[in-house]
């Protein structure tokens, strides 16, 4: 279950409310007779850490679009349904207004780039909005040490591998304290051992500092304890959605094609034999429910 | 005895602008119809070797030799006929205005009639499930479609080695198992493939052969189970391994129970540990 909404927040006024909205939602984009999105309704609360899945041309990035605005204002196309972020109505709040409760990393980190210095990247957006400059000094001190790279800050942006740049990009979004992040395929272009570390910070966003966490991502392995939820896509449509444990068993996701991490689908596998247990997600929920089926003979009592 | 593809000997190299040894001492023999992944960090070198098999590369000091021909008084032309190398970024190697023409290029490269262009662009479209795709634009295509677009690009001309560096990026678990029966295929039919991988779970469940560079060498070469396994070699790799392979390792060090660490694939991991329960199950008398 979800831990850090469970803790007040500062102001100890904090209430679960909800962060994204999506009613009926069916989206093509222009000149296309198939829909993109056929009727998605989804609601995300404040605080969730959300995983979207489905297969290649499933509709997750056209999804993820319409959280910032992206779809309807800058992909054209035609729109039946509402999107609403923090209760605003996407349809008619631009990209530049929804961009400040909703940020968005996408695949390439070299395509959100816009200036040459670490410093300078985090800096761009807070002096944009007029931040004074000591201002802006605390939030880069602040945001590079959230993503754990105080060590780049004077590094220029060449220099930095495929993880270390997503972070900045990151960071960067951070300094502008969005309540919603979303991230589509951040890690498609790490190696594995990159692609751990950086997933490793969206579930500190979300886990430690509060932050609405909603991440379209082939591997599962790592997130999908700490997920509250899973959103899976198939030719448009929300095929599955709900609590990973359960959604993760359901047989649609391998008709799909859907990798299932391993752990889960062995267990999965061993539904005949264990048929009482909830779905271990990690090694150690794994190993300490084999360890009580050795230890007992069985698990098929309580 | 099966006839050799690649020889490498005492490879080294080095950039031009660079004093750092990149390859240090490779020495590697692939058989034809044999299948290999070859492992290893960002900047291990495993680009860099792949690229001596066509000759882009040659050796600074050591021998490449492809069918027998010494790679560095052989064309790159002459040797892409029969070595096929599909790059990580397929958008550097894309440049037609349609996916069907992007395929036909070699083709129509090598002389071959119209019919037979036809015939072989259609049959490599619907292998790699872009059939459908085949008026759309290269640049148009998702991150995994394109690279199987850069695959179809290959074995159109039917090279007699397919090397492919990171096949499976951008690719759902669909594509995945479809693009390891194609590898499949490919090797039954005598062809020598060889994939560059950082997914760990391909290589051990597909390959029976794993190379691991650490550095510029050659830190093991041998089945999956020597390798998932090996504490020292993962270590050194920085192999992530994959969780069925920890849990299982955990479960025979945890709980002492027999397990049988030769298997690599995770339906015989998965009936491994089904025993394991079963055993338990009858030696404590419960059916």
């Amino acid at each position: 279950m979800y831990r850090a909404i469970k803790e007040p927040s500062k102001t100890g006024d904090f209430k679960m409310t909800e962060a994204i909205r999506v009613e009926n939602l069916t989206f093509y984009y222009e000149g296309e007779v198939k829909p993109a999105l056929k009727n998605i309704n989804l609601s995300i609360n404040e605080g969730e850490y959300v995983i979207i899945t489905g297969p290649s041309g499933s509709g997750k990035s056209t999804l993820c679009r319409t959280f910032n605005g992206l779809i309807p204002h800058f992909y054209k196309g035609k729109m039946e349904g509402e999107v609403y972020v923090k209760g605003l109505r996407v349809k008619e709040h631009s990209v530049r207004e929804l961009s400040k409760i909703v940020g968005m990393v996408f695949q390439e980190p070299e395509n959100q780039v816009l200036t040459l210095s670490v410093k300078d990247e985090i800096a761009f957006g807070l002096e944009n909005l007029g931040y004074p400059p000591n201002v802006i000094e605390d939030r880069i001190e602040h945001v590079l040490d959230v993503m754990g790279i105080k060590h780049l800050k004077n590094k220029v942006i060449f220099e930095l591998s495929g993880g270390e740049l997503q972070k900045v990009i990151v960071a960067s979004i951070l300094a502008m304290n969005p309540d919603i992040l979303v991230f589509d395929e951040p890690t498609s272009n790490m190696d594995p051992k990159s692609a751990l570390d950086f997933l490793k910070y969206t579930v500190k966003i979300n886990k430690e500092y509060g932050k609405t966490v909603i991440i379209v991502e082939h591997r599962l392995d790592y997130i999908i304890s700490y997920a509250s939820k899973i959103v899976v896509l198939n030719d448009g449509e929300i095929v599955a959605i709900g609590n990973p444990r359960k959604v993760l068993m359901e047989d649609i996701l391998e008709d799909i094609g859907i990798s299932i991490p391993q752990i889960p689908l062995l267990f999965k596998k061993l539904k005949r034999l264990l048929p009482c247990c909830e779905t271990p997600l990690t090694i150690e929920e794994a190993l300490s429910l084999l360890g009580r089926v050795i230890a007992e003979g069985s698990y098929r009592g309580t | 005895m099966r006839k050799v593809a690649i020889e490498v000997h005492d490879l080294w190299f080095k950039y031009n602008h660079s004093n750092e040894w990149v390859l240090k001492g490779i020495n590697l023999t692939v058989k034809v119809g044999e299948k290999v992944a070859i492992l290893g960090e960002n900047g291990s070198g495993k680009t860099t070797l792949i690229k001596h098999f066509n000759g882009l590369l040659k050796p600074c000091n050591g021998v490449v030799k492809v069918f027998g021909v010494d790679t560095r008084f052989a064309s790159v032309a002459k040797l892409a006929r029969r070595v096929g190398i599909v790059f990580q970024n397929p958008l550097h190697q894309f440049f037609s205005e349609t996916v069907w023409d992007e395929v036909a290029y070699a083709l129509y490269n090598f002389g071959y009639s119209e019919e037979e262009i036809e015939r072989r662009v259609e049959y490599t479209l619907k292998l790699m499930d872009l059939y459908d795709l085949r008026y759309k634009s290269p640049f148009t295509l998702s991150g995994g479609e394109m690279r199987r677009l850069a695959l179809a690009s290959i074995l159109v001309y039917n090279p007699d080695i397919i090397v492919i560096d990171e096949p499976t990026i951008g690719q759902d678990a669909k594509h995945k198992r479809k693009l390891a029966e194609i590898l499949n295929t490919l090797a039954n039919m005598g062809k020598t493939v060889i994939v560059v991988t950082h997914d760990i779970e391909f290589a051990i469940e597909y390959f029976p052969r794993i190379i691991v560079l650490s550095s510029g060498k050659i830190i093991a070469d041998g089945s999956p189970n020597k390798i998932i396994y090996d504490d020292n070699i993962v270590n050194r790799a920085n192999i992530i391994r994959p969780p069925i392979i920890s849990l299982i390792i955990e479960l025979s060090k945890r709980y002492n129970v027999d397990v049988d660490l030769s298997k690599t694939k995770f339906d015989e991991i998965v009936r491994e540990i089904i025993n394991i329960i079963r055993r338990k199950e009858s030696s404590l008398g419960i059916r």
